[in-house]
């Protein structure tokens, strides 16, 4: 059979095989087998473009190849699930590069570069770049090698958008004229850099998930404009479905937050930090965890809301445990995740599952809510902006509007942290000074162990 | 490329979208960073555009070393992508 068309069979497939997978990876019992197959899927569009007669000789790619495999390997295995989030980020800008590099390589071939060819070359390259440098910042603000605030300046709109408005002037330009204009490229390819970057350094930590959902979509979209490039159907499949589910995960999580995809990529959150009277507000009460015991050992109903904090204190353990002897003593145990708890959607999930917590444990910010009022105990374990009144009651807050778990409304609260410090949107949080709140200072997972060591003697 | 090429490429494009939405739209949040990090991985499919031009004859240098660096990222985000997401998922096996 004709080679060409062995391979293009077996992009079909791969394809398919791709969609499928996403599909199965859409329900926990079959998600492992989901991205088994589509692992499958890659490895057969790998191996159909060996037979590629495009290919004439395989010494560059042997190495590539095995230096990625090693690196690759190397970061996932090592990474711990608190890295989850930045890795994921660094391997989505890795993708968007490589978009940029493919079609960079096809430009400089010189080799029937007409104007709609020329025009996706520019296409891919934009994307492909400002996905690189876009999520290398996002990946700096999570491992927190860069600060979480806002980096903001004047007229920055402004400029985000004649970037935008020149690279179009300039890919125009290069597509009608691909082969004298290599400078313009060059000259995009920069641009492009120089647009992840101002895109992304406006927005604040605490609105990062929603930034790596919209730069997976981006890389995603590059790798569709690469095949365009090279006319190959199987990327322009997987690009697009990988694009189009980024975008829907970005706007669940814009839900999430009540807020606006514009909103976030343009309001500057934490720009205008007015204080609030921050520093008389009040007292905190203060508990220890002999304190907490008491109470726990009564009660019947208690609510954890799990955030970040748990997630660095590595308490997830330990609070499945404390979880588990609570039940024993009648109480109903369940764990509240916000949409956006943690630095990427469903983290709170991952680390629960980690400790083996039961599924039917974990509810949903809806669930729980209307029934916080007849809990006993709501328990706040390294959370902070996902239980912050203010979002609520504050209309001068700049969290206002976003959906909050109402820790407040439980009968006890109390909130394991570190220190007063403020959240990742640098925000103070009235929940600290509420009547029926106690603050239980240090780490997480050494507060909560000395609970359940109450319990066991 | 021709317009009739591109009128097909797009007809792809499209459907594609449709499909993905479709797809994404009933996953449940508890998934969602596997989600990501799966999705992520497959746009690693830049490899296949990658290794064609990794392999053009040497002579032609330049196309080739940035193909094969292309083919290199690429790699990593596919082996690490499918790796991690794995790890990810294991842990919700009961």
């Amino acid at each position: 059979m004709n080679l060409d068309v062995m391979i293009n069979l077996s992009y079909l497939a791969a394809a398919l095989a791709f969609a499928y997978g996403i599909k199965l990876l859409g329900s926990a019992s079959t998600a492992v087998k989901g991205n088994m197959l589509s692992a499958g899927a890659m490895a057969l569009s790998v191996l159909a473009t060996f037979f590629d007669p495009a290919i004439v000789q395989f010494k560059w790619i042997i190495i590539s190849m095995l230096l990625g495999t090693g690196l690759g390997a190397y970061a996932a295995r090592t990474v711990e699930m608190t890295g989850m989030p930045e890795l994921v980020a660094l391997f989505n800008g890795f993708g968007g590069l490589a978009s940029l590099l493919v079609s960079w390589a096809v430009f400089h071939l010189g080799v029937g570069l007409d104007f709609v060819t020329s025009f996706t070359i520019y296409c891919a390259s934009l994307i492909g770049a400002l996905t690189f440098t876009g999520s290398f910042i996002a990946y700096a603000k999570l491992a927190e090698r860069m600060d979480g605030k806002p980096i903001l300046f004047k007229g920055q709109h402004q400029v985000n958008a004649g970037l935008l408005i020149l690279t179009l002037i300039l890919g125009v330009v290069f597509a009608r004229n691909p082969l004298d204009s290599y400078t313009t490229f060059i000259f995009i390819v920069i641009l492009s850099l120089v647009i992840g970057v101002t895109f992304v350094i406006p927005i604040g930590g605490a609105d990062m998930p929603v930034v790596i959902s919209f730069l997976n979509s981006a890389s995603g979209l590059a790798a569709c404009f690469a095949g365009f490039v090279v006319k190959n159907n199987v990327l322009i499949v997987s690009g697009s479905l990988v694009g189009a589910s980024g975008m829907i995960l970005t706007l669940i999580m814009c839900k999430g937050m009540n807020r606006t995809l514009g909103n976030v990529f343009f309001s500057g959150l934490g720009a205008d930090v007015e204080e609030e009277g921050g520093g008389d507000q009040g007292t905190v009460k203060q508990a220890s965890p002999q304190d907490a015991y008491y109470v726990l050992e009564s009660a019947k109903s208690l609510v954890v809301v799990p955030g970040y904090g748990l997630a660095v204190s590595q308490a997830q353990h330990i609070v499945r445990e404390l979880g588990d002897i609570l039940e024993e003593n009648g109480c109903d145990v369940k764990y509240a995740i916000h949409p956006v708890a943690g630095r990427m959607p469903g983290h709170m999930n991952v680390l629960l599952a980690e400790a083996n917590v039961s599924y039917d444990q974990l509810a949903t910010m809806e669930d729980v809510n209307p029934n916080l009022e007849m809990v006993d105990v709501c328990m706040v374990v390294g959370a902070n902006d996902v239980v912050n009144t203010g979002a609520r009651d504050n209309e001068k807050s700049l969290l206002y509007g976003m959906p909050i778990i109402e820790a407040d409304k439980a009968r006890t609260i109390y909130i394991f942290k570190r220190s007063l410090a403020s959240g990742f949107a640098g925000l103070q949080n009235p929940l600290f000074f509420h009547d029926k709140t106690y603050m239980i200072f240090g780490d997480a997972k050494s507060s909560l162990s000395n609970i359940v060591a109450e319990f066991k003697d | 490329m021709t317009v009739e090429t591109l009128i097909y490429l797009s007809f792809v494009f499209g459907l594609s979208i449709l499909l993905g939405v479709e797809l994404i739209s009933k996953v449940p949040s508890q998934l969602h960073t596997p989600l990501m990090s799966g999705s992520n991985a497959i746009s690693g499919i830049t490899i296949v555009g990658a290794l064609t031009s990794a392999g053009v004859a040497t002579e032609h240098l330049t196309s080739g070393l940035l193909g094969a660096a292309g083919v290199f990222f690429a790699t990593v985000n596919v082996v690490g992508g499918y790796w991690v997401t794995n790890r990810m998922l294991s842990m919700f096996k009961k």
